[in-house]
């Protein structure tokens, strides 16, 4: 007891000071699973501080993630969160907006989870522009089940099921949320923590389906298996091959194993989301009788 | 050296929880001012962690904060450090005395 006492003394005398992405974080399971030099723990904290400086209300702020190391930040945010089966984040997503239209939904999720079990959902939800923002970590391989060939590897990078290097075409995930409709997409890295800040912030003010890329090393297998370094190494390539250029063509941002890393907001545009056409035509089919539902 | 318009005065600090650090250099690598280091010592889990190694060239920018993947570090000013204590001993006192 008088151990306690002496404690609180030794603070009050201390500076009082908490990490500020601490509020937002379930503190009990700190620290967390991700390996050193894992650049999602990077991506969470950019999420908090946008969080943070646009003053959103945490009780109108859900989050979904799927499966994956990336789908854990639903189990170590302090918000109203879901941790969905496999890549079914985003039909999880659609239908919590849809019953509680004044949620901002935000899908927080891995490139795997997304693209290759969900990329279907991806595709439909982005052609309906449904009021998602989806957070992509993209670290190119399927990092919790061994490092095997995900959709977004790209050409010549070795992997477990891909041992004398990979040959498949990968997605270009700008291209793909650009065609399929989405509003508003932007790709950043680990690297770009005060822009990633800023997209976060723009992306949760916007309306309509929100997609943002964001590459991120992953060290144990993507960089091990093709011998790019540590996590660091791989920032600092970021650093070094990244090109901001806003308003870019989608179709040409495509992503190798080396070469430039364009980065910036893609698309910025304006469409009536699912629900805003919904209430359209129902007004115009039904007149008077039809009510609008969630604004 | 001895000008005092020339003499380098830390503007911040930085606090480290070394028990959660995995030891990945984010901090080190991206300070702006290049004012941290790896502590000789390690922590529980074998890593070693940031210490401040030129603790005048702080800002308390908070950079190593947004960077760090473990929560483990983060910045701040001094200025900003005297607003939270202050802040913090008001809470305390009317803890104390709850019917002021």
């Amino acid at each position: 007891m008088s151990e306690a006492i002496q404690d609180d003394q030794d603070l009050s005398g201390m500076p009082m000071m908490d990490n500020p992405v601490m509020p937002y974080l379930r503190q009990e399971r700190i620290p967390h699973i991700w390996c050193p030099g894992c650049g999602i723990g990077t991506t969470v904290n950019c999420f908090t501080r946008a969080i943070e400086e646009a003053a959103s209300d945490l009780d109108k702020l859900a989050i979904v993630s799927g499966i994956g190391c990336t789908g854990r930040v639903a189990g170590y945010l302090n918000l109203d969160s879901f941790h969905t089966t496999h890549g079914r984040a985003i039909p999880f997503a659609t239908g919590l907006k849809l019953s509680n239209p004044e949620l901002s939904v935000v899908v927080y999720s891995g490139d795997g989870d997304l693209f290759a079990i969900g990329g279907n959902h991806f595709m439909h939800a982005a052609r309906r522009n449904m009021d998602l923002l989806v957070v992509c970590v993209n670290n190119f391989t399927y990092g919790m089940t061994g490092g095997q060939v995900a959709p977004t590897t790209p050409i010549g990078a070795t992997q477990t099921t891909m041992p004398y290097g990979n040959f498949e075409n990968p997605a270009s995930l700008p291209f793909l949320a650009d065609a399929a409709g989405a509003t508003f997409v932007a790709r950043w890295t680990v690297y770009h923590v005060r822009q990633l800040t800023r997209c976060f912030k723009e992306a949760l003010g916007k309306k309509g389906f929100r997609f943002i890329e964001i590459l991120a090393p992953c060290p144990t297998l993507f960089l091990r298996r093709n011998r790019l370094g540590d996590g660091v190494d791989m920032v600092r390539t970021y650093k070094e091959k990244s090109v901001l250029r806003n308003g870019a063509d989608t179709k040409e941002v495509g992503l190798g194993l080396t070469g430039e890393i364009v980065v910036g907001t893609f698309v910025d545009r304006e469409r009536p989301t699912w629900l805003e056409s919904m209430n359209d035509h129902f007004g115009k089919v039904f007149g008077d009788r039809y009510s609008r539902y969630g604004g | 050296m001895s000008d005092p318009a020339t003499v380098r005065k830390a503007k911040g600090t930085v606090f480290v929880k070394p028990e959660v650090c995995k030891g990945c250099s984010y901090c080190i690598e991206f300070c702006p001012t290049d004012c941290l280091e790896f502590s000789r010592e390690f922590n529980a889990k074998g890593y070693h962690y940031p210490v401040l190694g030129t603790p005048d060239d702080c800002t308390g920018c908070g950079l190593c904060g947004l960077y760090c993947p473990d929560f483990a570090i983060f910045g701040a000013r001094f200025k900003d450090i005297e607003v939270a204590r202050v802040t913090a001993a008001a809470r305390q006192a009317s803890l104390d005395n709850p019917t002021s």
